[in-house]
């Protein structure tokens, strides 16, 4: 009997143990808002990313395959896009303009692509060129491969940095334990290449045989979040882990962060696939979320007209439906605060030329927000 | 004589054809429900979670519910097409998105079959890709 008594104890101890985590220790407070919204664009199903034209007209990306130009109010269906493999979490993904459009004109999308080896999928990069509501000059700069069925983890986001440099995110598409820590395969990657797709001879990999030499980072699971820090022009990334650890990273060239050797995270039965969360050679997270929210959607205010959230980083919650307004004090989160709470799952979140937010919430539109006077 | 023992073995094979045919269609439904729950792990999990438990009011709970039980065909529809707009589960409004999963007709079957048998779910009537073809936008 005792020993059949320590047996049920030693076995309540190990499944407990495997749904053990430490909950992020600064919880997200909602207090009185001091803001107000605006949709500016409605009737939109999954806003993935948008992007603003010279003349303050929207560029916006629907998950299901359309590109849709704003001006005025007045919706156009942009015509000219490459084939888009819509499957799973994969479609027409994210949108940004060349840092020199206004002279040059090229404009960057992600999207799922069937196109090369193999069944399925992968993320492409692609620039193109504007012309009467259609896509001119297209040229595809980058395909991850093989292509999968997998339905996970295609990553997308597109930002340059001061340099000129084109950074994009490519999750592990669902290939946990295969793609993110192996330099030879795509996914679980953070990229950089020239804007004509290039890749830049003092990349991290590329003396590595064999690597994909446009990786800039790897470890990564799925970001879905990356934005340029107004202030220091580095590179930050959020991505989703599994049931909890949620990250934020600086990107630094040639880092492994971790996935799936670390992780604050655990798989969505319950169970765990590492014991640990660090490791020497690996990077932590500026920041992990313990619930997840499932971010999406990155940017850092530098604005004025929010003087209060100068700085802050601002990352959407598909999860628990609002935006998530970070303040940091000497590289830390000190505080979280909901914003736009029950409005729908944020998507996407941009510092407008205008210096204001705007947010892509899903079944909503794009939603503006104005500090109360 | 004889032609009673040909009677009996006639009716004899009738019936282990018949037991086989039962046979090969609960095997045929169990295999769909086995595919279908590595599309369920693909492509729901992440939102649905892993015992069909959902996200109170951002995603509908499929164990147990009342909307997948009883519309079976909005159900599938809402997987082949995607789903907007509001919808009740157990009594609970959701208005949300569910984007069209670029599923074939066969995995909507089968991930239709898994859903619709686990969880404390009940589903007698195994869901064919015929059925899934059938239903139009």
């Amino acid at each position: 009997m005792k020993h059949f008594t320590s047996i049920c104890i030693a076995i309540m101890i190990t499944f407990t143990a495997c749904a053990q985590q430490t909950e992020s220790t600064i919880k997200a407070e909602a207090p009185p808002q001091k803001y107000e919204s605006e949709v500016v664009v409605s009737g939109l199903s999954i806003p993935w990313g948008f992007t603003f034209l010279p003349d303050n007209s929207m560029l916006i990306t629907e998950k299901a395959g359309e590109l849709i130009h704003v001006k005025d109010g007045k919706k156009t269906v942009i015509e000219g896009l490459p084939d888009i493999y819509v499957r799973g979490q994969g479609g027409l993904l994210d949108i940004e303009l060349h840092p020199d459009y206004k002279k040059n004109g090229w404009l960057y999308f992600s999207y799922a692509s069937a196109e090369g080896e193999g069944q399925g999928g992968n993320t492409a990069i692609m620039r193109a060129k504007l012309v009467d509501a259609k896509l001119t000059e297209k040229q595809l700069l980058y395909k991850a491969g093989p292509n999968t069925r997998r339905g996970q983890h295609f990553g997308s986001r597109i930002v340059f940095d001061n340099n000129g440099y084109l950074f994009f995110s490519i999750g592990d598409r669902g290939n946990r334990d295969v793609n993110p820590q192996d330099m030879t395969k795509d996914g679980g990657k953070i990229y950089r290449i020239h804007d004509d797709g290039r890749i830049p001879k003092d990349n991290p990999f590329v003396a590595s045989e064999g690597a994909k030499t446009a990786a800039y980072s790897y470890g990564h699971r799925n970001p879905q979040g990356m934005t340029k820090d107004p202030k220091t022009g580095a590179i930050w990334t959020n991505e989703h882990g599994p049931r909890g650890g949620d990250e934020i990273n600086i990107i630094k060239p040639g880092k492994n962060y971790g996935w799936p050797i670390i992780s604050y995270g655990i798989n969505y039965s319950g169970t765990t696939f590492t014991d640990i969360t660090a490791k020497e050679g690996m990077e932590q997270p500026l920041f992990y979320w313990v619930p997840s929210i499932a971010p999406s959607g990155m940017a850092i205010v530098d604005s004025n007209k929010y003087p209060a959230w100068k700085g802050n980083v601002l990352v959407g919650s598909l999860k628990f439906q609002y935006l998530e307004r970070l303040e940091l004090k000497k590289g830390k989160v000190v505080k979280r605060e909901k914003v736009l709470e029950g409005m729908g799952r944020v998507r996407s979140v941009k510092q407008g030329p205008d210096g204001f937010i705007y947010v892509g919430i899903e079944n909503v539109g794009i939603v503006k927000i104005i500090p109360s006077k | 004589m004889k032609y009673r023992l040909f009677y009996v073995l006639c009716i004899c094979s009738g019936l282990i054809t018949q037991a086989q045919k039962e046979v090969e269609k609960k095997s045929s439904f169990a295999k769909s429900i086995e595919e279908g729950q590595f599309i369920y792990e693909d492509f729901c999990m992440n939102c649905h979670l892993t015992n069909g438990e959902g996200v109170a009011k951002t995603f509908p709970p499929l164990a147990k519910s009342d909307y997948l039980m009883n519309k079976r065909e909005l159900s599938i529809k809402a997987i082949k097409f995607g789903q907007k707009g509001e919808i009740v589960v157990n009594g609970v409004k959701y208005n949300n998105v569910m984007a069209p999963l670029g599923l074939t007709d066969q995995e909507i079957a089968d991930v239709m079959n898994y859903i619709t048998t686990s969880w404390g779910n009940i589903n007698k009537k195994m869901v064919t890709k015929a059925e899934v073809s059938a239903i139009e936008q």
